[in-house]
């Protein structure tokens, strides 16, 4: 077997006798290393004083150029997951693993040349567009594989990997502040070297995680499971093509049930610190609202997990129903707790909404497998992905904005978010209804046996696939 | 005994692949929680 045939699907076909339980570690192997884009805030700081080292001098990049390192990347994740879904799922985790790998290291070294050079572009150029296609490749790359191995439980299994991304920046924001540390001199800030360390590991860990990684064989079911034998209405037997997903109503009423309640968390989680402090001034201070920031990502990573898990057993569609129907309820809560000071209960009510932003994506991949099968449901992942992109737009645009001009017209910085939180809770009266008018995908778009659009990684039919 | 055709999962290859992502996971939800404690102070 040559190396590069090591990476095709059917090298990774399972034998017999393969624990199901080895492919979500392998999955979280990638979620791991890529959710460290969600710590990449720890280097802006250092980053503006490559030059002055103790403080900002002239020639020093500025926070908002720095900025622009993180848009890129997340406008590329919803890219690439997009233009390389088909890619990604026809030819199979490991060559996907493998290739997110590369990119997300070779990212990691390009930037720590442009800031050994100075030259912010080829940072840009690093992180922000081969670290984005190495986050859209890695985010999609285990969905589908672990679907098919936990056809009982597929928002559980989806749910293990997307908690992953979560909790990548756990690991990633205390080893980037240490390795920091460790690198810097009274002469030099050690940002580059932290790339280079990142890298590696961050290589090392991703290439495990597509040894370990294995595609069921066909026609392989879990022991005793046996398939529902009545169809149940809003979950399909049959495969729709990737392409034809999106001539579908239920895809973009999915993709705005997702935006939106991407936009209604996201707003308030790049705002929560600030937000916290101005709505209950000399109650919480800096420091205790950083501790609420990081019990914010918690909740983020734990609700990844609990509210795909809850899905398996109430539906994916009854549980977007208690995100948009609880989600309502809280954020009409939010001014009321601000106004008769209730901490705990803002605290509360933030905690409970952010379990529910994270579990909007850990969740979605599993409604898509209910609508449109599991033969291109990674790729299809990858298409609606681009609803998270547009909602890192919408949501702190209206949070910061609407502060904005709250504050220019007298508001008292106390009250500035109530029209905010208004304005969330009518978003997810939206995707309420949107996730209402979500019904079973027509049968035209099934894909036939043997579909000739059904190709492999090689441009084989697929059905020639072992 | 495993053969080319077998691909016998064992235990401790089990405990090996979850011990890599979860003991660095454990480790920093251990610290993040260190960190969001200070709310409570």
């Amino acid at each position: 077997m040559s190396l590069l045939s090591f990476f095709d699907r059917s090298n990774t076909i399972a034998k017999p006798g393969f624990s199901r339980w080895m492919v979500p570690p392998a999955a979280l192997c990638v979620h791991l290393c890529i959710g460290q884009a969600y710590a990449y805030s720890v280097f802006n700081l250092p980053m503006t004083k490559l030059i002055g080292i103790t403080q900002s001098a002239p020639g020093d990049w500025k926070l908002t150029e720095l900025g622009w390192i993180f848009s890129i990347a997340i406008f590329f994740l919803g890219v690439s997951s997009a233009v390389f879904g088909r890619w990604v799922e026809e030819g199979g985790p490991r060559r996907a693993m493998f290739t997110a790998a590369l990119c997300w290291a070779g990212g990691f070294f390009i930037s720590a040349v442009g800031v050994y050079a100075h030259t912010l572009w080829l940072i840009y150029l690093g992180y922000g567009v081969l670290g984005g296609i190495a986050l859209g490749i890695g985010y999609i790359s285990p969905v589908s594989t672990l679907i098919k191995w936990f056809p009982d439980r597929p928002g559980m299994a989806t749910g293990m990997a997307i908690m992953g991304f979560g909790g990548g920046a756990f690991i990633a924001s205390p080893l980037s502040v240490w390795l920091m540390g460790k690198f810097t001199t009274a002469t030099h800030i050690g940002v580059a070297e932290t790339f280079i360390v990142l890298g590696i590991v961050y290589f090392f860990f991703m290439i495990v995680g597509s040894i370990i990684v294995r595609v069921p064989a066909p026609g392989w079911k879990p022991e005793g499971y046996v398939a529902p034998a009545q169809a149940q209405k809003l979950i399909t037997k049959n495969d729709v093509f990737v392409y034809d997903a999106l001539k579908t109503p239920q895809f973009w009423l999915i993709w705005w049930v997702l935006c939106l309640n991407v936009t209604a968390g996201i707003g308030v989680l790049g705002q929560a610190s600030a937000m916290s402090q101005e709505m209950f001034p000399g109650h919480i201070t800096p420091i205790a609202a950083a501790g609420f920031v990081g019990l914010m990502s918690l909740f983020n990573m734990g609700g990844r997990f609990f509210w795909a898990s809850t899905s398996d057993y109430i539906g994916r569609r009854n549980t977007y129903f208690v995100f948009m129907v609880l989600g309502f309820v809280l954020y009409c809560l939010v001014p009321y707790t601000g106004s008769v000071g209730s901490v705990a209960g803002f605290v509360c009510a933030f905690l409970i909404i952010i379990s529910m932003y994270g579990g909007g994506f850990s969740t979605v991949p599993a409604y898509l497998k209910d609508m449109y099968g599991t033969r291109y449901v990674g790729a299809i992942h990858g298409l609606l992905l681009t609803a998270w992109s547009m909602a890192g737009i919408f949501g702190p645009v209206i949070v910061n904005y609407l502060r904005e001009y709250n504050i220019t017209h007298g508001v008292p910085k106390a009250q500035a978010y109530n029209n905010t939180m208004y304005i969330m809770a009518g978003l997810l009266v939206i995707g309420f209804i949107c996730n209402y008018l979500v019904k079973a995908v027509d049968a035209r778009y099934h894909m036939k046996p043997n579909d000739p659009r059904a190709h492999d990684a090689l441009g084989n039919p697929a059905a020639a696939r072992a | 005994m495993a053969t080319a055709n077998q691909e016998g999962t064992t235990t401790v290859q089990l405990v090996l692949a979850w011990g890599f992502v979860g003991i660095p996971l454990v480790l920093g939800v251990l610290q993040t929680l260190i960190n969001a404690m200070k709310l409570f102070q």
